[in-house]
């Protein structure tokens, strides 16, 4: 009988320690789970999950705050994706945050109507707007995400959004599916 | 002597329709008022004009280029006046526009310059080959449109055994190879020489499908009994798609190239006849790649026949040469039947890739067939030459579940085109695997955006807290400061304070004061020099100074 409870006891230190070694060893710093799903965020940092930008939105995410489903700009793409990395249902994208964006755009801005506030500047997540005080500003075309976040602070309302144009590299075969109800409408 | 041959999965026996546009000879097409050519003609980096709008060019000078490796520089086909450069139709399936250079040509005709001939070739080092082939614009005639010199650039580990000149022409309806073969089969013969020298192959092998004899008889004359050593024509039989790359070397080889792989990591490498022909007019002749043989054909072409045609000529310009009944015609298929594209604007120029112009009646169009779900047939995995399963893929695509398509290898798809053809249901399954692979390469392009704007939105983030951090410490240290002065009442603070200043001064002084460079090791002139001028100022100071 003692002899049990003392191996049985022994067992439980050497256990103890080892597991407490290896928390301490093998400590994975930050989350590794927040970085999985921003890699498949869209990375436009337009804030219409209600969160500031893509990093946030992961957090929430993952500590279960927040929903799969409110990334418009992603959309289904991304709701697909997230579903698979995290063992969810994939559901429909949540029309509160926006809906889909079906076409590509970035912004231009009228350089006749600028008057170089920096305001845009400053609201840009990724540096795409390029100018100083009182000088002419100007997008950064291949830089712009199409976040749109520029717009509003914009106080002479001079920046517009614009399809990215698609060049021979860029076009896509369209799927059967999509030509048959373009059809079907037509009919 | 016969050959064993192998043979590929599947494949379909397709009726030809090869015999009516192959003519005795082939028609040389006049020049055309104006020439359209676009930027970019084959696989790789787009070329960059090096003319300018109103320059005068002349036959064979190039006229735009590139540095990259992966890229062959465009030449004028004819002599003429440069009348733009601007956005126009091109033979995409997209009929989107792209970058030409337009040519108002002259009629003249007049070459560039001396040209470079080497008939002895075989005196050439395999480098100045290959710069010789790139210079002269070649790339892959047989549709893909690859730069040849990379093509025949191996590699120093790799030891290419075998050279395989694809000559089956597998698709229906289109001959433009089967009559070059029979025109030219000695310009064939030599440029797969000029090929087998480049590379150091040890064999060489023409694969010909048996529905052209007249075109393996007239290469069978051309070849020598000293050639007949290395080179074998083969006859395959017609089963498409036997002029598949990977198709042809199983028949030809019996191996299979796997899956990520090229021929050359099998030790073989294919060509296709027209780039043989291509590459001696550019090696013994010093000919630039300027036009090839087009064939203009199909059920609304009422002369079907092939054309020996300049780049750049419209479209339009063939049909109207062939006699096709335009007000019949409803559609124009660039390429054959099966792996052929629509070409909307008739206006579309041919390029160093456009065989074939398909044209067809109304009659012939039959894609008005709706699709219906499909029975599970599976016709089409048993006719699939790559040995894909064609409804798997189906399924996937249509789910846009693209990590499985890629599982069950999409990317290995040579878009034949027998599985839709097979298909009771028809379904159009090609474009759903077409649809597949541009939508992921554009979810990798995608991919690649977000990382960059994630690091961009990261850096900046970095940057305003970085600035945030050091206004911080510049407003502590002004409010120590601020302190500092109020404090300055006291005499001790005023006197240590003044002492601070003193040292200060005293520090930059200390600084300031220059000491002469270059005083020591002087030699005994110079040191008399100085002297000198030491005496000079010393009698001035004296004389200023009289009192």
């Amino acid at each position: 009988m003692l002899e049990a409870l003392l191996v049985l006891t022994l067992l439980a230190v050497i256990f103890g320690l080892l597991l407490g070694f290896a928390a301490v060893r093998f400590k994975v710093e930050g989350d590794p789970v927040v970085d999985q799903i921003n890699a498949l965020l869209p990375q436009t940092q337009c804030g219409q999950c209600t969160y500031p930008g893509c990093r946030p939105y992961a957090e929430a995410i993952a500590n279960g705050e927040a929903e799969i489903n409110q990334c418009p700009p992603g959309g289904e793409t991304v709701i697909v994706a997230l579903a698979d990395l995290l063992g969810r249902d994939a559901i429909p994208l949540n029309a509160e945050n926006g809906e889909a964006k079906l076409e590509k755009t970035v912004v231009i801005i009228d350089e006749q109507i600028c008057i170089g506030c920096t305001l845009c500047i400053q609201a840009c997540p990724v540096d795409a707007i390029l100018g100083a005080a009182k000088q002419m500003h100007t997008v950064i075309k291949d830089e712009c995400t199409g976040c749109n976040l520029c717009i509003p602070p914009c106080p002479v309302d001079c920046i517009y959004i614009i399809p990215l144009e698609t060049g021979l590299k860029e076009w896509k075969w369209p799927s059967p599916d999509a030509t048959r109800t373009k059809e079907d409408q037509a009919s | 002597m016969t050959r064993k041959l192998w043979h590929f999965h599947g494949g379909l026996k397709l009726k030809g329709h090869k015999q009516i546009s192959i003519t005795d000879s082939v028609d040389n097409t006049p020049i055309p008022a104006q020439l359209i050519l676009p930027l970019q003609q084959h696989i790789g980096t787009p070329t960059v004009p090096i003319v300018q709008v109103g320059d005068k060019v002349k036959k064979g000078q190039v006229i735009a280029t590139t540095q990259s490796m992966v890229s062959t520089p465009i030449h004028a086909p004819t002599s003429g006046i440069i009348s733009a450069i601007e956005d126009h139709p091109v033979p995409h399936p997209s009929g989107l526009l792209a970058p030409c250079i337009i040519i108002d040509t002259d009629g003249q005709d007049e070459w560039f310059e001396q040209r470079e001939t080497h008939s002895q070739f075989h005196l050439l080092e395999p480098e100045e080959l290959r710069k010789l082939i790139r210079d002269a614009g070649i790339v892959g005639l047989g549709g893909a449109g690859f730069p040849s010199h990379i093509k025949l650039q191996p590699g120093q580990s790799k030891q290419v055994e075998t050279l395989i000149l694809n000559g089956a022409e597998c698709e229906p309806w289109i001959s433009c190879d089967a009559l070059l073969m029979q025109q030219r089969p000695r310009d064939i013969i030599d440029g797969l020489h000029i090929m087998r020298h480049a590379i150091h192959a040890s064999k060489c092998l023409i694969g010909i499908e048996d529905n052209k004899p007249k075109a393996i008889q007239a290469l069978q004359d051309a070849l020598t009994e000293d050639e007949k050593q290395h080179t074998e024509i083969v006859t395959i039989p017609t089963i498409y798609p036997t002029g598949s790359e990977k198709q042809l070397i199983k028949v030809l080889t019996g191996q299979e190239i796997p899956s990520d792989k090229l021929p050359i990591d099998i030790g073989v490498i294919c060509h296709n006849v027209g780039t043989a022909a291509a590459i001696a007019d550019a090696v013994i002749r010093g000919i630039p790649l300027i036009s090839r043989y087009v064939t203009v054909t199909g059920t609304a072409t009422q002369q079907p026949h092939n054309l020996n045609a300049l780049f750049g000529t419209p479209m339009n310009f063939l049909l109207q040469r062939c006699d096709v009944q335009l007000d019949k015609m409803a559609r124009l298929l660039l390429g054959g039947p099966m792996m052929g594209f629509k070409i909307n604007n008739l206006n579309t120029p041919i390029i160093k890739t456009t065989n074939c112009l398909l044209t067809l009646k109304q009659e012939d169009v039959d894609d008005k067939q709706s699709a219906l779900p499909c029975i599970r047939c599976s016709e089409c995995a048993h006719v699939c030459p790559a040995q894909l399963l064609p409804q798997q893929l189906y399924w996937w695509s249509k789910a846009k579940d693209f990590d499985k398509v890629q599982d069950y290898n999409v990317f290995d798809c040579i878009e034949c085109g027998c599985c839709a053809y097979v298909c009771p249901s028809h379904i159009p399954l090609v474009q759903y695997y077409r649809a597949a692979k541009t939508e992921i390469w554009q979810q990798e392009r995608d991919k690649q955006k977000s990382d960059h704007a994630r690091q961009r939105h990261e850096f900046r983030q970095h940057r305003t807290e970085l600035k945030k951090l050091e206004d911080e410490q510049r407003r502590l240290k002004k409010k120590a400061l601020l302190k500092k002065t109020q404090d300055v009442n006291t005499d001790e603070t005023k006197k240590s304070a003044i002492e601070e200043a003193v040292s200060r001064v005293q520090e930059k002084k200390q600084q300031q004061t220059i000491e002469a460079k270059n005083t020591e090791n002087l030699t005994g002139a110079q040191r008399k020099q100085i002297d000198e001028a030491d005496a000079r100022r010393e009698q001035l100071k004296q004389d200023e100074d009289p009192n």
